[in-house]
This record gives C-alpha cells, sequence and structure tokens, in this order.
C-alpha cells in the first residue's frame, strides 16, 4: 500500500463523471476472494464437493434405492410407480398399493411388457422375507450363492435372487435392507440438522442483533431472560414431549428450535456491540440512515464471520441432537429411516456387527465433512486474509 | 551518504567509531509468494553518545529499518536481501539468538509509540520495570526494586514509592511513556532506539517526554536513534537526520544544515508540508447555523449495589457556542477534554443538556426520528479514515448512502452523477468510485469521508481531528481542501483538533477546553498571539516551540 501514500489530489480531471460503471459480476471483489481462498482450502474443497454429491444422490434416493420399479411398461401403457400408487388390481391382485416385490405381480408385469428396477430393491421399510439366516442378516456378499437364495422359491434359480436384491450392508433386526436404511436416514438428518441451523440462526442473529443495537434495558432484560430460558433442561422437555405428543419431523423441529437459537445470540451480541461503536456506523446514523438499514447493511456483515464460524458447529450438533434421540427412541416416529436407530440397533444386537459399524462410519464421515466444510469457510472470511 | 561535513563534530564522531552502523541494509516481505522491498540498500551511523533522527511518511520504511537493528521483525516473512547491521562491530543480523538477547533490552532498548499496548496491563509497574533487570542482570527482589525506583524517580514520575503497585490502565498517557522509558533505561543502554514515542500523547506531555529524554541522553551518555514523522521534534532532538523515502534515504545530514539548506527535492517538500493559508475573517454580520448555549454532557457514575448515582463525569460542562455562515469555530484541548463530546452533543447524536439551535430552531428537544430531516444540513468527518469508511461498501455506496436516505426521489443515474460529483469535488478521480475503501491510500480515505459529507450539500459540518491520522504534506492538502470547499459553499465548520497548526490555519474563532470546561475562547487572533491563561500560553508553548511550562499548568 505504500507506494499510494504519496497522494495527488491533482490528478483528477474534470468530466469523467460520466464513465459507465464497470461491469460488476454478481460477487463482490471481497467475496471472489473469499471463494479463491475456500477453493484453496483443498480438504474443505473436497468436503463440499463430496458432501455435495452425497446430499444431492440422496436427495433422488427415491430412484436408486427403492422397493418399486422407476419405470414399467404394462400393456402398452407407461407407469411410473416411483411417483404414482397404481391399485394392483390394475395387474389382477386385489391390494390397495401394489407391492412390486411380489413374485405374481412380477411375472404378470414380464409377462405384458417390462420393468426397470433401482439398483436397490428395497426402501426403508421394506422387510426383507427371503433372507436366509434369521434377522439381522449380515451382508449379501458374505454368503455363497446357494446360501443366500435358499429362502427363494426357486433357489439359486429364482429370477429374483440377483444383485439388486441383495442386502450389500445386511439387513436390521426387522429384516430392513441397511443400505436402505443409510440412505434415507442420511437424507433426513441432513435435511434436519439443515433446517434447524438455518431457522435457529435466523432467530438467534435478530436477537443478537436487536441487543447488542439497543443495548440498555433491552439487552439487559433479554439477556436474563435467556440465561433463565437456557437453565430450563431440553433433553428433558423433548422427553416429556415426546411422550404425550407423538414425535414427528416438526414436533421435535419446534421443540430443538426454542432452545437451539440461543447458541448464536452471544456472539451476534457481542459483535453488534462492537460494531455500535464504529466511526462507519456512526456517520451512517449522522447520515440519517435507519437503524434498520444500519444493522443489516453496515452491522451484519461484521457478524456474518463469527456467525459463519459456529454455523458448521450449530449443524453438526443439530445432526447429532437428532441422532441421539433416535438412539434412545424419543426421535422420529417409528419405522422412520433414521441412523439414531441404526445405532441403537447395532448396540442391541452385538452379534451383527455390520449395523454399528455402518452407523458409525456414516455418521463419522458426515459430521467430519461438514466440519471440514466449516472450517473452510470460517478461514476465507478470516478478515486477515480476505483484504490481503 | 549525499553529504558528509566533516567539520560538524557530530559527523566527526560518527566516522570517528560508529556504535551503530548499518551497511547497505535491505529489507524485503514475502507475502503469497510476492516479495516487496520495504528497505532499499541503506546505509547509516551513529556515535556514542548521539541523536540521529529518521524522517519520513508513513510507508517510507524507517520502522523497518529502526527493527533490523535488534533483529524484532517478523522472519522469515522478513529477509534481508542485502547489508549488514554492526553494532560494536558485531554484526547483527547473522547474530544467533543468544547474542540477540543480550543485545535486545540490554545495550539497545527501544520504546514504542503506543505506550499502552506496550505494557503488559495485567502486570504492575513493579513487575513490569524489574523483569528486565532480574533477567539482565539476575538482581534480587529487593534490589530490583530499589532499582525500579530510582529509574521511576530518574525518569520525572512523582511519588514513585506510590507508583510501584499500580497497573498500567491506572496511569495518564505520559506516565505510562516514562514507565516505558524507566523500562528502556533499566539496563543503563547504549543505545535507545525510539520509535515516534511521542505520536499518542498530546502536545504539552510530548514536550515533557521530548525534555525528558534529552535530560536523561546528557546524564547517560547513550545513544539515540528517534524515528519520527514530525520535524519539529527533529529539530528539536536529534543531531543528525537521515530522510526516508520509500525505502530509501534520500538525504543525510546535521539537523541544521538539513533545515537551513535542504537538497533533496523531497526533503524540500517535506519542509515545505505545513498547514498553511489563512482562515476566513470573522464577520459577525453572517447569518447563525449553530448555536448552543450552557450544553452539558454528565455521565453518571453509578456505584453500589443497587447502582445509585452517586457522582457525575463532567464530559462537557456548561459550554456556549456559536458558528456562522461561512466561519470556522476551533476547538482545541487536549485528550479528554470533551471536545468531541460536544462536537457529538450540538449534532444531537448523544444526549446533552442546554439549548442547541439549528438556523434559529431549537433542536434540543427533538426526537431521533424528527432529526433524520436535518441530518443532511449538519454533517460530520471524523478523525480516523480507516474507521469510518464501512470496508464492505464500494465508495459510490458510501457517498450515495446519504442520498438514498435523504433523496429518495432521485434515479439511480442522478444519485450516480451527484456522486461521481463530490468526488471530482474533494480532488479525487470519479472513475474510481466503484472501488472499495481499503484501495485507497489514508488522504484519499479521508477525501472519501468528505465527499460523503459533502454530497449532501450541509450547511454546517463538525470536523473532528480530521487531519491527525494523516501524513504533513497530505495534512496540508486536506486543509486546503477544508477552506476551498467552505469559500465555494459558505459551509459553518466546527474544527475540533489537538494539533494547533492545522486551527490556526482554518479557525477564525477558537475555544480551548479544559476537562469540559473553557478556559479561554475568542477570536483565533487573540488566542494564539496573546493568550490569557496560563494554561493556553503552555499549550501554545508545547505546540509551536515543544517548550515545556511549569509543571502543575497541564497534565502529565
Amino acid at each position: 500500500m505504500e507506494h499510494r501514500l504519496t497522494e495527488n489530489g491533482s490528478a483528477a480531471s474534470a468530466s469523467r463523471a460520466d464513465n459507465p460503471p464497470p461491469r460488476r459480476g454478481w460477487l463482490s471483489p471481497i467475496n471472489r476472494r473469499r471463494l479463491t481462498n475456500f477453493a484453496a482450502n483443498r480438504r474443505g474443497f473436497w468436503s463440499l464437493w463430496i458432501f455435495l454429491v452425497l446430499f444431492g444422490l440422496s436427495l433422488v434416493s427415491e430412484l436408486l434405492v427403492n422397493d418399486r420399479p422407476i419405470i414399467a411398461v404394462y400393456k402398452g401403457e407407461v407407469l411410473a410407480p416411483v411417483l404414482f400408487d397404481y391399485p394392483e388390481e390394475k395387474f389382477g391382485g386385489f391390494l390397495a398399493v401394489t407391492d412390486y416385490r411380489d413374485p405374481f405381480i412380477q411375472e404378470e408385469i414380464n409377462a405384458n411388457g417390462w420393468m426397470l428396477w433401482p439398483p436397490v430393491r428395497y426402501s426403508y421399510r421394506t422387510v426383507n422375507n427371503e433372507i436366509p439366516v434369521p434377522a439381522p442378516a449380515p451382508p449379501s456378499w458374505m454368503l455363497d450363492k446357494q446360501e443366500r437364495c435358499v429362502r427363494y422359491p426357486l433357489g439359486a434359480e429364482d429370477p429374483n435372487c440377483v444383485m439388486g436384491n441383495w442386502n450389500w450392508l445386511g439387513t436390521d433386526d426387522q429384516g430392513r435392507d441397511v443400505v436402505a436404511r443409510l440412505v434415507y436416514g442420511f437424507r433426513i438428518s441432513v435435511l434436519f440438522g439443515l433446517a434447524l441451523t438455518l431457522a435457529s440462526s435466523v432467530v438467534g442473529i435478530a436477537a443478537g442483533a436487536v441487543q447488542g443495537y439497543y443495548g440498555g434495558w433491552v439487552d439487559l432484560l433479554f439477556q436474563r431472560f435467556i440465561e433463565i430460558w437456557t437453565a430450563i433442561p431440553t433433553l428433558y422437555l423433548i422427553l416429556i414431549v415426546s411422550s404425550v405428543l407423538i414425535p414427528g419431523f416438526w414436533t421435535l423441529f419446534t421443540i430443538l428450535l426454542a432452545f437451539s437459537w440461543v447458541a448464536l445470540v452471544g456472539v451476534v451480541r457481542a459483535e453488534f456491540l462492537r460494531a455500535r461503536n464504529f466511526e462507519y456506523v456512526t456517520a451512517a446514523r449522522a447520515l440519517g440512515v435507519g437503524n434498520r438499514t444500519i444493522m443489516w447493511r453496515h452491522m451484519l456483515p461484521n457478524a456474518m464471520v463469527a456467525t459463519l464460524t459456529f454455523m458448521p458447529f450449530i449443524l453438526n450438533g443439530s445432526i447429532s441432537t437428532l441422532t441421539a434421540l433416535d438412539f434412545l427412541g424419543f426421535g422420529l416416529p417409528p419405522g422412520s429411516a433414521s441412523l439414531g436407530e441404526l445405532l441403537a440397533q447395532g448396540k442391541n444386537n452385538l452379534q451383527a456387527p455390520w449395523l454399528g459399524i455402518t452407523g458409525f462410519i456414516v455418521i463419522s464421515t458426515m459430521l467430519s465433512l461438514l466440519i471440514f466444510i466449516g472450517e473452510a469457510v470460517r478461514d476465507a472470511f478470516d478478515p486477515r486474509k480476505s483484504f490481503a | 551518504m549525499t553529504k558528509t561535513d566533516t567539520a560538524h563534530t557530530a559527523a566527526a564522531r560518527a566516522e570517528a567509531a560508529p556504535l551503530l552502523e548499518a551497511r547497505d541494509l535491505s529489507v524485503a516481505f514475502t507475502q503469497n509468494g510476492v516479495t516487496q522491498t520495504a528497505v532499499d540498500r541503506i546505509s547509516f551511523q551513529i556515535a556514542p553518545g548521539e541523536t540521529l533522527a529518521l524522517v519520513g511518511e508513513s510507508g517510507s520504511g524507517k520502522s523497518v529499518s529502526a527493527l533490523s537493528a535488534v533483529k524484532l521483525l517478523p522472519y522469515p516473512a522478513a529477509s534481508h536481501p542485502s547489508g549488514e547491521i554492526l553494532f560494536k562491530g558485531e554484526n547483527v543480523l547473522t547474530a544467533d539468538e543468544k547474542a540477540l538477547r543480550r543485545i535486545r533490552g540490554n545495550e539497545i532498548s527501544m520504546i514504542f509509540q503506543e505506550p499502552m499496548t506496550s505494557l503488559n496491563p495485567l502486570h504492575t509497574v513493579e513487575r513490569q520495570v524489574a523483569e528486565m533487570l532480574k533477567i539482565h542482570r539476575g538482581m534480587s527482589d529487593s534490589a530490583a526494586r530499589a532499582r525500579v525506583l530510582e529509574l521511576l524517580h530518574q525518569v520525572g514520575i512523582r511519588e514513585p514509592e506510590q507508583r510501584l503497585q499500580s497497573y498500567p490502565h491506572q496511569l495518564s498517557g505520559g506516565q505510562r511513556q516514562r514507565v516505558m522509558i524507566a523500562m528502556a533505561l533499566a539496563n543503563e543502554p547504549d543505545l535507545l532506539i525510539a520509535d515516534e514515542p511521542t505520536t499518542a500523547l498530546d502536545v504539552t506531555v510530548q514536550a515533557q517526554i521530548l525534555q525528558l529524554l534529552k535530560d536523561l541522553q546528557r546524564e547517560t551518555g547513550m545513544a539515540m536513534l528517534f524515528i519520527t514523522h514530525d520535524l519539529g521534534i527533529v529539530r528539536k532532538i536529534a543531531d543528525r537526520v537521515c530522510v526516508m523515502t520509500g525505502g530509501k534515504i534520500v538525504e543525510t545530514g546535521p539537523v541544521a544544515e538539513i533545515f537551513d539548506n535542504p537538497q533533496h527535492s523531497y526533503t524540500r517538500h517535506l519542509l515545505a508540508a505545513e498547514p498553511k493559508g489563512a482562515p476566513p475573517v470573522s464577520d459577525t454580520s453572517r447569518p447563525v447555523v449553530v448555536e448552543a448555549e450552557d450544553v452539558k454532557v454528565w455521565f453518571p457514575v453509578k456505584r453500589g449495589f443497587l447502582r445509585r448515582t452517586v457522582d457525575h463525569i463532567k464530559a462537557v460542562d456548561g459550554i456556549d457556542v456559536t458558528v456562522r455562515e461561512g466561519q470556522t469555530l476551533g476547538i482545541v484541548g487536549e485528550s479528554g477534554s470533551g471536545k468531541t463530546t460536544l462536537g457529538l452533543a450540538l449534532l444531537r447524536m448523544i444526549s446533552s443538556t442546554g439549548r442547541i439551535r439549528f438556523e434559529g430552531n431549537e433542536i434540543q428537544d427533538r426526537s431521533w426520528r424528527d432529526m433524520r430531516p436535518l441530518r443532511r444540513d449538519m454533517q460530520v468527518v471524523f478523525q480516523d479514515p480507516f474507521g469510518s469508511l464501512s470496508p464492505r461498501m464500494s465508495v459510490a455506496d458510501i457517498v450515495g448512502e446519504g442520498l438514498g436516505v435523504h433523496f429518495p426521489g432521485l434515479s439511480l443515474d442522478e444519485r450516480d452523477r451527484k456522486v461521481a460529483a463530490a468526488l471530482e469535488e474533494v480532488g479525487l478521480d470519479a472513475t474510481t468510485r466503484f472501488r472499495y475503501p481499503h484501495e485507497f491510500s489514508g488522504g484519499q480515505r479521508q477525501r472519501i469521508s468528505i465527499a460523503r459529507a459533502m454530497v449532501l450539500e450541509p450547511k454546517f459540518v463538525m470536523l473532528d481531528e480530521p487531519t491527525s491520522a494523516l501524513d504533513m504534506s497530505v495534512q496540508a492538502q486536506v486543509v486546503d481542501l477544508l477552506r476551498d470547499l467552505q469559500k465555494r459553499h459558505g459551509l459553518a465548520y466546527l474544527f475540533i483538533s489537538h494539533d494547533l497548526k492545522v486551527v490556526r490555519a482554518l479557525a477564525n474563532d477558537v475555544i480551548v477546553m479544559r476537562a469540559g470546561k473553557v478556559v479561554e475562547a475568542g477570536s483565533a487572533d487573540a488566542v494564539f498571539d496573546a493568550p490569557e491563561t496560563e494554561y493556553t500560553k503552555a499549550l501554545m508553548a508545547a505546540a509551536f516551540r515543544l517548550e515545556t511550562v511549569d509543571a502543575g499548568v497541564v497534565s502529565e
């Protein structure tokens, strides 16, 4: 910067005012530098891509892991069982919803057309009735073909004893495919975590901003309220509530949100208290800029760095809270795909190590990826780096 | 060396046996693979007992050069592509850690600009000073205490016994700097490196500290390497000067010679860079823009369990102010005298009592919301050009923000045109308006701040030390710009500064403040040329001649 310090006030000549503004991209230079910094952190950058791919795949898990064909052509009619429920009458049965895994239905469709199955032919609720040993069954690749197909009507020659019906990671103690439960469980965990993080950040930032900006009595009362509020034992409350209400996704979400928003208040409040005395904030006040604009335009960007530093940890915290509740049996309703429930099964079935090991690997990988991403984001927002 | 005058005693001494000698010294910093040269092959030498001043503006490399002498730069980011530094014949740059520790704080000691951050806030005065003695001399507790007392006495701290257990925050800025000096002197160094030791201090305290350093040098016979941007100080304290710019020494010589007969154009530029020009002529017929009577800002001091107000800190205690169109009222005083608080109270940025009228309207009782329409007429420019601009907004957004509030009807195009015009008016290239503040120098940033105020075409501008953070030559330009703008738009200025030279160049009326009260007020000529109170006299002596007056009148 030194070379710019020599001032030359007279250099500016008149009539340059009409120049059009240079084209500005959708990112300001600072944000562009942050993006470069983020990409420079290889671990965080790759973690982000791996996570995005996994998350993207899990979003379309109905096409990859499902107990219905993706597409079927039956008597010249193109059907999409993934999207629509067709009554079994359509194929000559009598149930309200077609069970496409039923050999009778499969024969009927294959005789009058064809169908395309997802790579794994189980959904998270599908019970595999053909497991060769009492549930939990070990992964299919640990058994030879004869053993694997022993429960199918035609044994090793049965058309359903194929790769699509393998239990790649075995089954749980109710005969449900572990891969299917993992994929759906991962999706719901991440979605729940993201939603909870976003919602609690919005509430927490707003509350912290108001306290830090106005200070005085607002701050004092709000702080005392938070102290009392955080003294309520969250876990007990959740246990009590979930024994009264049937805990669904949104019930859990609301209860957890009511307590998780305080996480960011302290940080944001501190940043706002600090920024309140910045000269450019005073300057904006002297210009007559409104309070809300000052908070949004001048002060929030300062708080964002601290907030983003905490976000991955809050996200991880949200995911682990949900997993913990599921593990204890107070989480999502019975039968839902859930990583916590998988861990609980692993604990109860120590003779089936694939349950516990799988659950552990998936959860730890997911949390580690998120932490790596968070660290890279934090470094990218480091003001000492972005102004270098 | 561009000049050597063997006749001059100081120079002769220097050539005889230099205490410290830098030969062909370069310093480079490497960041993100880019190497920048901060100091480019400079040479200087200091003889025992001599004072050498390194003068230059910010970024000229003077501090970096001095820090190399004790190898205190952030290695390995810093490197020395060439040169050597010989201290008593030993090359400091290649010395090992052990040798360096012996030199640092023992044979060469340093004092820094900011005494608050240079002292450990968790240690008492005794512990800080004694640490040096214990490390380098291996003194016992009682011996160290006796020596600390002696040192505190030597640096002119009154009642040193009482001060031993004080923490840095309990001392005034001047006292803190004295403690720093006591630490530096603890081991009777041969060379004292003083890096802008008085920049953060008030003028009166500055004069005292300079006097102290001079006295101490006479007593102990140490050499001094004095780094400063202030030529007045150089003339006062140094034997020889090195003028630095852009990492190079452009001129070296005895003080008298450099000041009387500068050879290099940059030296001449520096010498000429004092704020010049005359303030507007006082004219009581001009309409009054801001008028205030008996303004008081008292901050309550609350104690005890019930937080009862037991006392008040009287930041501003009953001050009358009148500012007329096209005229400048200067407010001078030491730090903590309540200057800025008064200014903020007049703008109704903080609550106060008393009557404040703006163009005849009472504004004291207006709510924040009711003040908003008036904000476009009363603007403010702050001291710190780095803190007063939001780093996340482009210059166009910063300058245009007020327009968005006060002229919501303007189209984007019109607003942009106004912003560009305002930038042109303060002497900036309008094409740079899409850049961000960090891409500008301190002086340019201050111009942006001024443009932000001017774009609203205000009638009254409060200037809160707008030149204090700037280099001398830039300061003069900003003063010229402010005077120019005032003339063109008939602005009323409230100019707050501790720098009397700048006030002299801008204000036609002056109020001298101390501890929230008016010490002296009147026309600038009267106050500057014939000050009546002792305090004002002391202030003038310190500011214009760097002289101290008898103790008791000014703070320590």
